[in-house]
């Protein structure tokens, strides 16, 4: 399918970093985020929680909220029926428990108000009769058979026989290929490890926003931050009983989502107290809301073992991921599996997964979901068996990448991709042989990430001056706009200046699937560009009308109609803003389109080099230095590239270093906020430095691969490997916060 | 609750609003004067996202009452550009992409002209460490750094 490369010189505004079209809105406050919304006549919303980790709901009294004055409505579980598909149950029981809190901020009520003090009285107002319930946060200690049970209609799934008896344990996978056993009987050299990491948030700065406003009639608009806007029009219409041709659902800008915004908390919510109160609700979560109801990833469980003969070869490599996905089923621990052996080539891999409830929040899908914890349990492995073998940790990985035709973990064989130049490159990188202080460590590690397609629509109108509306139907997380204009700008052969993008409502444009797996300029940039391909066509048989010729003696070169072959004619080429500008005369509007399933969407692997020093009093690990090496197949905005590799690898950052859910003895969240929930700061690092490899997915006409997730896929390995070089001892747990990097080196000295 | 009557003047111009006695002033701003740059990303004064001048002092607005804005003067992000010519500032977080969702950006802005103000020539140390109470999940900081250093020595004439 490449149509375009670099290499042949061909690209002429790819790969340019123009300003991006929604910039100036977003230096100047006016760009409308979730909660900037006002309807007329909008009411304030608020939700009551539960403060209990694990309760039953014995009866809840709304009636003095109700009374009070200014209050419009107040809802529980008894407002929704029960009458929802299976696959939209859980995210229902999940915005409002329905008979039982399952954890520490799960939604029981929400009051509808005409202020916001007025709602925050209402809440207080709410009497819950609760039958507090023994409750298990850790994941391990939830997979014993005394466990308390969440749920007493799960029994585990995956297994060879069905159990009788209900388990926290929801499903058992399992992935790999060849006989393990046979493996490690063929290897010189065996490491085997347990490694545990803590649950940590998405940590956008923008807390779930919307504003509902359902009429008796059953129409309804909904306004809202999240990374799916037709996602959140079929989810709530579900749940809420609409024809899904109903709702209209318009994306809010979005502060953020990392994954975190791919469902829906708060918006079923606002629809129903509108239908309710017959106003528009308005409804804001508070930080606190954030961390306690949405979206941690899985704290996780794990022990990896991989043998390597004495030559450096892998010979077979093994794992077991234990993966809490909180109160619900789903916890990406097949994704951890499936991932965590991708960069390299074995003849015999296993991974088993497990897949646990216990009494938290339901797990939000966070960048690349699963596989960062697998990678940090993984490339830790790797970097400890190359040293036991002698070997240089980049070469050691050298030698077994996973190259093109090699039989995958996940299943397929590989196709074409950058892993093995991010690996030379970070080779021959001045970082890897840059000094190193006393008590500072250098760690190298990879990672691995699918990419996604999907299902996409986009529309392209030419304007009667020749400018270009596109529409798309993801949202812009991170200039996503610029690069969408920056392909419709090439295709057509226009200045960039002359595209301009919006992502449309949810009537305006088929259904495109949630913003995840790193798909959008992958897929709305394939149908863009398709897109354009069609306007494209539809142009030349204008142009052929004006000049009374064949349609097919017309072509599109340089943003221009050409008469082109013997029967053409001589005609002086025509502009764009030439063609448009005739276009009511030659048969109305011009406009291109696209709708797909996109397939061919293509792996990305990255190698992150990072330098820290241990202060041997406290324990602290300060990063020094850090190289991202990844590949993008083409970088279509570059500078947006690049900020995807910085802000993944500070994300993993915080992760390996900082960041941690705290349960107590309670059951109750202990650092629901940014105090305490420390998210890295300005001055907690250094400038991230990138290296953009570029390997052209054959699956997209400019040979975009994702490049989002990838990015926050090594640096928890990269800094274990490079934190436990510098301690003198192997790290194994997340965070590598100063108490515990102090103990492991205190316990390596007794 | 009765009303507290507050006057102030707001990027230039003379306001009063009323608001509760216990209402912080990024509500006022946000809710009852539309000016909605300013975004709440915690409400307890840890995220920067709410950043406005009092009086030529960087605040949280999450963290002052309406009411304390009595006699105040105050200037947002509405108010940093002068007409259509965007501040410096501004420009150089778009050339640089040092935005990607954009929500912490209104802050920075603020925040990093404060800095500017009283610093025209910060070290990289000393922006970090200026820029240590707005937080920004997306960027990793790298290109905000870049754009304000950038930005101070064009201000300087460098
Ligand atoms: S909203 Fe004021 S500091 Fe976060
Ligand atoms: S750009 Fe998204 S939080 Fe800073």
């Amino acid at each position: 399918m490449l149509d375009k490369t670099a290499e042949n010189g061909e690209f002429k505004v790819i790969g340019t970093r123009p300003e991006r079209p929604d910039g100036v809105d977003k230096v100047t406050g006016r760009a409308r985020f979730g909660a900037d919304m006002v309807m007329p006549g909008m009411l304030i919303g608020k939700v009551l929680r539960s403060p209990h980790a694990h309760a039953n709901i014995k009866s809840i009294d709304t009636s003095a909220a109700e009374a009070l004055e200014g209050v419009k409505a107040v809802i529980t579980a008894a407002d929704f029926t029960a009458d929802v598909p299976e696959a939209e149950y859980d995210t229902m029981v999940n915005c409002i428990a329905h008979g039982k809190a399952l954890y520490d901020g799960h939604g029981v009520a929400a009051v509808a108000a005409t202020s916001r003090s007025i709602a925050n009285k209402a809440l207080k107002l709410i009497k819950v009769e609760y039958e507090v319930l023994p409750h298990v946060t850790d994941v391990e200690e939830a997979c014993k058979d005394d466990a308390p049970l969440l749920h007493d209609n799960i029994f585990t799934e995956g297994l060879e026989e069905t159990p009788t008896t209900p388990s926290n344990i929801s499903g058992r996978v399992q992935f790999g290929h060849g006989d393990v056993d046979e493996g490690f009987a063929a290897a010189d050299k065996v490491v085997e490890r347990k490694f545990r990491t803590e649950a940590t948030h998405q940590g956008y700065i923008e807390p779930h926003a919307c504003v509902g406003n359902l009429s008796p009639d059953g129409t309804g608009e909904l306004w809202c931050c999240t990374q799916g806007h037709f996602m959140v029009r079929n989810s709530c219409a579900a749940i809420l009983g609409l024809d899904i041709s109903r709702l209209r659902v318009t994306a809010s800008e979005i502060g953020g989502g990392f994954g975190g915004k791919t469902t829906i908390f708060i918006e079923p919510l606002a629809l129903a107290l509108s239908r309710k109160a017959g106003r528009p609700v308005k409804l804001v979560m508070s930080r606190d809301e954030v961390f306690r109801a949405t979206g941690p990833t899985s704290s996780a469980s794990m022990w990896i073992k991989i043998g390597a003969k004495n030559d450096g070869t892998i010979t077979a490599m093994e794992g077991l991921l234990k993966y809490q996905g909180g109160a619900f089923k789903g916890s990406w621990v097949s994704l951890g599996c499936m991932t965590a052996f991708a960069c390299y080539r074995a003849d015999h891999m296993k991974t088993v997964g497990y897949d646990v409830l216990v009494n938290r929040p339901r797990a939000a899908a966070y960048r690349a979901p699963g596989a960062p914890m697998a990678a940090f349990a993984v490339e830790s492995v790797v970097t400890e068996l190359a040293g036991e073998l002698g070997r240089d940790p980049l070469e050691f990985r050298l030698q077994n990448a996973a190259k093109e035709g090699d039989q995958s973990s996940y299943g397929p064989k590989h196709r074409a991709h950058g892993l093995m130049e991010t690996l030379e490159q970070a080779k021959a990188h001045d970082h890897y042989n840059a000094p190193l202080g006393p008590n500072q460590g250098r760690g190298v590690a990879c990672g691995f990430w699918f990419n996604f397609g999907g299902q996409t629509s986009t529309s392209l109108n030419i304007g009667a001056d020749g400018t270009v509306n596109v529409s798309v139907g993801t949202v812009d997380v991170g200039g996503s706009r610029a690069s969408m204009c920056l392909m419709v700008a090439e295709e057509l052969g226009v200045p960039y200046e002359k595209v301009r993008c919006v992502v449309a409502d949810t009537s305006s444009l088929g259904h495109n699937d949630i913003t995840d797996g790193s798909r959008t300029t992958f897929s709305s940039g394939m149908a863009l560009i398709l897109s354009a391909r069609d306007a494209k066509q539809k142009l030349c048989a204008r142009a052929a009308k004006i000049w009374e010729i064949p349609e097919d003696a017309v072509e599109w070169v340089d943003g221009h109609a050409r008469p082109a072959g013997p029967n053409a004619g001589e005609f002086d080429p025509m502009s764009l803003a030439e063609v448009a500008g005739k276009a009511e005369t030659t048969g109305g509007p011009i406009a291109g389109h696209h709708e797909c399933n996109a397939r061919g969407a293509g792996v990305s692997f990255a190698t992150h080099m990072v330098d820290t020093e241990v202060d041997p009093e406290t324990g602290r690990v300060t990063v020094l230095r850090y190289t991202v090496f990844q590949d993008a197949g083409k970088a279509i905005h570059p500078a947006y590239v690049e900020g995807q590799f910085q802000g993944g690898a500070v994300q993993g950052i915080g992760w390996a270093i900082n960041e941690e859910y705290i349960y107590g003895e309670d059951g109750r969240l202990q650092n629901a906020g940014f105090l305490d929930y420390r998210i890295p700061v300005a001055s907690d690092l250094p400038m991230i430095d990138t290296v953009i490899i570029e390997t052209p997915n054959k699956g997209h006409p400019y040979g975009v691969r994702g490049v989002g997730e990838t990015s926050i896929v090594p640096p928890m390995a990269a800094i274990a490997n490079s934190v436990s070089a510098a301690a003198g001892v192997r790290l194994t747990e997340l965070p590598m916060s100063p108490p515990r990097v102090l103990k492991a080196m205190d316990d390596a000295k007794a | 609750m009765s009303q507290v009557h507050v006057h102030t003047k707001i990027n230039g111009d003379t306001t009063e609003f009323l608001c509760e006695a216990d209402e912080p002033l990024l509500d006022v701003l946000r809710d009852r004067l539309g000016l909605t740059g300013a975004k709440e990303g915690c409400g307890t004064g840890d995220c920067g996202a709410c950043s406005v001048m009092v009086d030529d002092r960087l605040v949280c607005s999450c963290l002052v009452l309406g009411a304390e804005a009595e006699g105040r003067t105050i200037e947002t992000i509405e108010g940093m550009a002068d007409g259509e010519k965007l501040h410096p500032l501004q420009q150089k977080f778009l050339d640089h992409a040092a935005l990607q969702c954009g929500i912490c950006t209104p802050g920075f802005l603020v925040a990093a002209k404060a800095l500017l103000d009283h610093n025209p020539d910060p070290t990289e140390t000393e922006v970090r460490y200026w820029l240590a109470g707005n937080l920004c999940r997306c960027t990793g900081y790298d290109k905000i750094v870049r754009a304000v250093m950038d930005t101070a020595a064009e201000m300087r004439g460098a």
